[in-house]
C-alpha cells in the first residue's frame, strides 16, 4: 500500500496533517486527518477563579480570542446568576460584530479566496493574497488591510486590548463607550457595509460568472449531506451572539432546537487514539462513522450551516443576499424555509453573506442610543454552581461549560470549540475529494493536492486555533511575496 | 537566493496571538521585509522543516520563537532552530515563562489526559481511549508527537539569547526591537529582556496612586472601581506592581486589573513571590494592640481566604519559569 502525506498542510505546520493511503489499484483506501496538538485547558482551568475565564480562555486562540471571551462572559452570567443590562449585551455584541467583520474578511481574501480568484491549480507561489491583489488590484489589498486595522481598533476601544480583550465580567462589561468613540464606530460600520457589498460583487464577478468555478462549487466532489447546526433568534434568524441552537437534517427539517445549557443532552464527543482532537456528533442520531445522511450523527457548524438552519437573515441587505444565495444554487422555499445547500464550497459565499450581516448589525448597534450607556454591570448574586455560555464563533458554535463551588472557584470545565464541531465533516470532505481526485495511482501533482486541501480550507479550520494565525498573512503579504518571488518585490518597492 | 539576513518565526504550544501581534505592526512590515529574508514561518509561509534542517548551522540571523514546550515536536524544533540561528529570541510569554498553558503544571499529565478524554460532560469513550504517539490503523501506522510530562519554557530546553515578554507582546514594542536590529544598534547583554521597560506597569498607569492600605480584597465582580484611582488601592488584586512595564497599561484603563502578562520587573526572578511580598507590606489587618498572636493570625488568614487561587492569581503567566515551576509531587 502506498501513502501520500500532506505534512504540513499548507500554513498549518505542527497543527494538522493529512495521510492518504492508496490501495494496490492506486485508488484511495482511506484518508486520515490528524491534529497533533493539545494543551488541556479543561484540566488546568479547574481551581481557577471563575471570573478569570474570559482572560484565560482568550489564550485558546490569539486570532479569535473575542469568541472565547464572549462565550466565557456569558457562561459567567449564568454561573453568577447575573443577567447583564441590555446596554452591556449590546456593547458586547457590537465588539463581536467588529470581530466577525475582520475575521471573515481575512478568510476570504487571504485563505479561501485565493483558490478561486487565482485558481485551484495555479502554482502555490501565485495562489495567495498577493495573487489576489494582482488579479483584483492593489487598491483592494489596501482596503483589506484598512478593514482589518479599523475593526481591530474598535475591538481595542470596546474590549480594552486588540488581542486578548479584558472587559468581560459576570453580569456585564467593564468599559463604557464614549459618545466620541461611538461616532467613530458608526463610521467604521458604514465602511464595513460598503466593503462587504463590494466583496460580494467580487465573488459574483470572479466565481459565479465563471462556469468552470460554478461547476466546481456544485460538483459532487465537494458535496455532503449532513446535519447542520447554528444559533438562531426567536424568529429563527441567524444570530452570532445569542439565541437557541437549531439543528436541521439533510432535508432541512428541524431535528431539534435547544437552549445552549442543554448541549450535553444533544452532543457527545468520541475519542480516536491517533489524534488529539475529539469527534463530536449528535446523540439523538448516533455515531455511525464518517458517513453522510440522515442516519449519521455527523453535523457541520459553519457559515453554510448557519444559513441552512436559519429561516431568514435579520438585516435587510443580508436578507437579499441570503435569498439570492439559495435561489442561485437551486434551492426553493418549502414551508417558508429554503432547502439546505450541501455544496461545501458554497461556504465561502455563505461567509460573505454573514460578513454583510455582521456589518449591518454593527451599524444598528452603534446607532442604538443605549450603546453609550455607562450602566453596564449587574451585580452578581450567589454562585449557582453551573454556567454554560454559547456564541457562534466564525468557525462554528462555541460552548463553554463551567462548574464552580460557592466561592466561585472552578471545579469542572468543558468546551466544544467552533472547529471541533467540524472535525468529522472535514475528515469526510478530505477523503471524498481525495477519492475523486486520485484514481488509478495517477501521479499526484501539486494542483491536485491543493484541491484536496480545499476540502478542509472551506471550513476555515482552527485546529487549536492554529490556522487562524494564517490570518496574519494578509498584512504580511508583502513579506511573503518578497521571499516567494519577484512579484512580491515589485509590490514592496512599488 | 536572497543575501539579506534570514529571519524566522516559529510557534510551539501557542495560540497564534504572537503572530497577530507581529502582523499588527501594519505597514512597518515593509521595513522588516526590506531588511530581512523572512524565510520560515509555518503559519505564513510554506517552508518545511526539512528545508530548515538542510540549512547550514547559524545561517538564520534571528529566530523569534513563540509558544511553550508542550510536545516532543515542540522540543525538537527548539533544538533545530537553536542550531540554525545566530540569535534565538523567546518571543512572548509562553516561550519566555510558560504563560497560561503552563498552568497545566499544577496537574500531572495523566490527570490532564483523563480530564480531556475520559471525564467530562460530553465525552463518549466507552473503551477509555487516550491518544498515543503511534497507532496502527488498517492501512498503516499513524503518528502524533508525544505529550510531555510538563510544560517548559524555551530556556529550559535550550540556550536563549533574548526574551521578549507579553501575552502577546505589544506591537509597538515588537517594532522597537526590530527597528533597533535593522539600524544596527548595539545588542544588549545576552540573556536580557528586550522590547519592554525596566520598571513596573504602575509606572505607565495613569491611575492616581497614594498610600496603599488595603483592608480586604475584592473580586472583580464585587465592586465597580472608581475610574481615576489605583485599582490595588481599591482592593482589586492588580498585578501591575509586580509586572514589567512596556505594555502601556491598557487593562487598568479598561477598568480591569493587570493580570501580569509581561512577567516580573527587571531584577526579579519570581513574579508571584514579588507580588506576595508587595501585598504583605500594604495589607492593613487592623489595630493589633492587645490582640493575641492567634487573633492576628486569624485576621491574616481571613484576608488571605479572599484570594482562593494563589497560583492562578500570582503565577497566571509565569508558573513553569518560576522558582516552584508547578505542583510538586511528593
Amino acid at each position: 500500500m502506498s501513502r501520500i502525506t500532506i505534512d504540513p498542510i499548507t500554513r498549518l505546520e505542527g497543527h494538522g496533517k493529512i495521510d492518504i493511503f492508496l490501495n494496490e489499484e492506486g485508488d484511495v483506501a482511506n484518508a486520515y486527518f490528524q491534529v497533533p496538538e493539545l494543551r488541556g485547558f479543561e484540566q488546568f482551568c479547574v481551581g481557577r477563579l471563575a471570573e478569570d475565564m474570559p482572560v484565560i480562555t482568550n489564550r485558546i486562540c490569539g486570532v479569535c480570542p473575542e469568541a472565547h471571551h464572549m462565550a466565557a462572559s456569558k457562561a459567567l452570567d449564568a454561573l453568577f446568576n447575573a443577567d447583564p443590562p441590555l446596554a452591556a449585551k449590546k456593547v458586547r455584541e457590537l465588539m463581536y460584530m467588529a470581530f466577525f467583520v475582520t475575521d471573515h474578511t481575512t478568510h476570504f481574501y487571504a485563505l479561501g479566496g485565493p483558490d478561486f480568484i487565482i485558481g485551484p491549480d495555479a502554482p502555490p507561489a501565485e495562489r495567495n493574497i498577493l495573487g489576489v491583489i494582482r488579479k483584483v488590484g492593489l487598491d483592494i489589498g489596501r482596503q483589506v488591510i484598512d478593514c482589518r486595522s479599523r475593526n481591530h481598533h474598535v475591538i481595542k476601544t470596546v474590549g480594552g486590548r486588540s488581542i486578548h480583550p479584558v472587559a468581560g465580567l459576570p453580569g456585564g462589561w467593564s468599559r463604557p463607550i464614549t459618545v466620541a468613540e461611538r461616532d467613530e464606530i458608526v463610521g467604521v460600520a458604514k465602511q464595513n457595509i460598503d466593503f462587504a457589498l463590494f466583496t460580494l460583487k467580487i465573488f459574483d464577478d470572479i466565481v459565479l460568472k465563471n462556469p468552470t468555478y460554478l461547476d466546481m462549487v456544485t460538483s459532487d466532489t465537494y458535496s455532503h449531506q449532513t446535519y447542520y447546526m447554528g444559533l438562531v433568534d426567536g424568529q429563527n434568524r441567524t444570530n452570532f451572539y445569542d439565541g437557541q441552537v437549531r439543528v436541521v437534517g439533510p432535508d432541512g427539517t428541524e431535528l431539534v432546537k435547544y437552549h445552549p445549557r442543554d448541549y450535553a443532552s444533544h452532543i457527545a464527543e468520541r475519542v480516536e487514539p491517533w489524534t488529539y482532537l475529539k469527534y463530536p456528533y449528535l446523540k439523538a442520531v448516533g455515531w455511525k462513522g464518517f458517513v453522510d445522511g440522515a442516519d449519521s450523527g455527523v453535523y457541520a457548524a459553519s457559515p453554510l450551516s448557519r444559513l441552512n438552519v436559519a429561516d431568514n437573515m435579520a438585516t435587510p441587505l443580508a436578507q437579499e443576499q441570503f435569498e439570492r444565495f439559495y435561489e442561485t444554487l437551486g434551492s426553493s422555499r418549502i414551508n417558508g424555509r429554503y432547502q439546505p445547500v450541501h455544496f461545501r464550497l458554497a461556504t465561502h459565499w455563505a461567509r460573505l453573506v454573514e460578513l454583510l450581516y455582521a456589518a449591518e448589525r454593527m451599524l444598528e448597534l452603534a446607532e442604538d442610543p443605549e450603546i453609550t450607556s455607562p450602566d453596564l454591570r449587574t451585580k452578581p448574586g450567589a454562585v449557582t454552581g453551573v454556567g454554560i455560555g454559547c456564541v457562534e464563533a466564525p468557525r462554528g458554535t462555541l460552548t463553554h461549560h463551567y462548574e464552580a463551588d460557592e466561592r466561585g472557584v472552578l471545579t469542572r470545565v468543558n468546551m466544544i470549540v467552533g472547529t471541533t464541531n467540524n472535525y468529522a465533516p472535514m475528515t469526510m470532505s478530505i477523503k471524498k475529494a481525495a477519492e475523486q481526485i486520485i484514481t488509478k495511482g495517477k501521479v499526484v501533482e501539486e494542483g491536485m493536492l491543493n484541491r484536496i486541501e480545499m476540502a478542509f480550507r472551506l471550513y476555515d479550520p482552527c485546529l487549536s486555533c492554529a490556522t487562524h494565525a494564517a490570518v496574519g498573512k494578509m498584512p504580511l503579504r508583502v513579506n511573503i511575496r518578497d521571499c516567494s518571488g519577484e512579484i512580491i518585490r515589485t509590490v514592496s518597492r512599488g | 537566493m536572497s543575501d539579506k539576513p534570514k529571519l524566522a518565526m516559529y510557534w510551539a504550544a501557542s495560540c497564534g496571538g504572537c503572530e497577530i501581534a507581529l502582523v499588527n505592526i501594519n505597514e512597518k512590515l515593509l521595513d522588516v521585509d526590506a531588511a530581512f529574508d523572512f524565510m520560515f514561518c509555518p503559519c505564513l509561509l510554506d517552508t518545511k522543516k526539512a528545508d530548515i534542517e538542510a540549512l547550514p548551522d547559524k545561517s538564520i540571523a534571528v529566530t523569534l520563537f513563540n509558544g511553550a514546550i508542550r510536545t516532543a515536536e515542540n522540543e525538537e524544533m527548539a533544538h533545530i532552530l537553536r542550531r540554525k540561528s545566530q540569535v534565538l529570541i523567546a518571543f512572548g510569554s509562553c516561550a519566555y515563562e510558560g504563560c497560561i498553558p503552563g498552568l497545566a503544571n499544577l496537574s500531572s499529565k495523566d490527570e490532564l489526559l483523563a480530564t480531556v478524554y475520559l471525564d467530562n460532560a460530553s465525552i463518549d469513550n466507552p473503551d477509555n481511549i487516550i491518544p498515543s504517539p503511534s497507532n496502527q490503523v488498517p492501512e498503516g501506522t499513524l503518528t502524533i508527537p508525544a505529550f510531555n510530562d510538563r510544560v517548559q519554557t524555551l530556556s529550559q530546553v535550550t540556550e536563549v539569547d533574548y526574551f521578549i515578554p507579553g501575552c502577546p507582546p505589544e506591537s509597538h514594542q515588537i517594532w522597537a526591537v526590530v527597528e533597533a536590529v535593522i539600524n544596527g544598534a548595539q545588542l544588549p547583554p545576552q540573556g536580557s529582556v528586550i522590547g519592554a521597560g525596566h520598571l513596573s506597569v504602575c509606572d505607565e498607569c495613569s491611575r492616581v496612586k497614594t498610600e496603599k492600605r488595603i483592608d480586604r480584597f475584592h473580586r472583580t465582580w464585587e465592586i465597580t472601581p472608581e475610574p481615576e484611582t489605583c485599582l490595588l488601592e481599591q482592593g482589586l488584586i492588580c498585578m501591575g506592581i509586580a509586572t514589567r512595564d512596556g505594555c502601556g497599561a491598557p487593562c487598568p484603563q479598561a477598568n480591569m486589573p493587570c493580570t501580569g502578562c509581561y512577567g516580573p520587573p527587571e531584577g526579579i526572578s519570581d513574579q508571584g513571590s514579588k507580588m506576595v511580598a508587595a501585598l504583605g507590606s500594604i495589607l492593613a489587618i487592623g489595630d493589633c494592640k492587645g490582640k493575641s498572636e492567634a487573633e492576628i493570625a486569624a485576621r491574616v488568614e481571613a484576608l488571605l481566604d479572599s484570594v482562593p487561587d494563589y497560583a492562578g492569581t500570582f503565577y497566571k503567566y509565569s508558573l513553569p519559569g518560576s522558582i516552584i515551576g508547578g505542583r510538586v509531587d511528593k
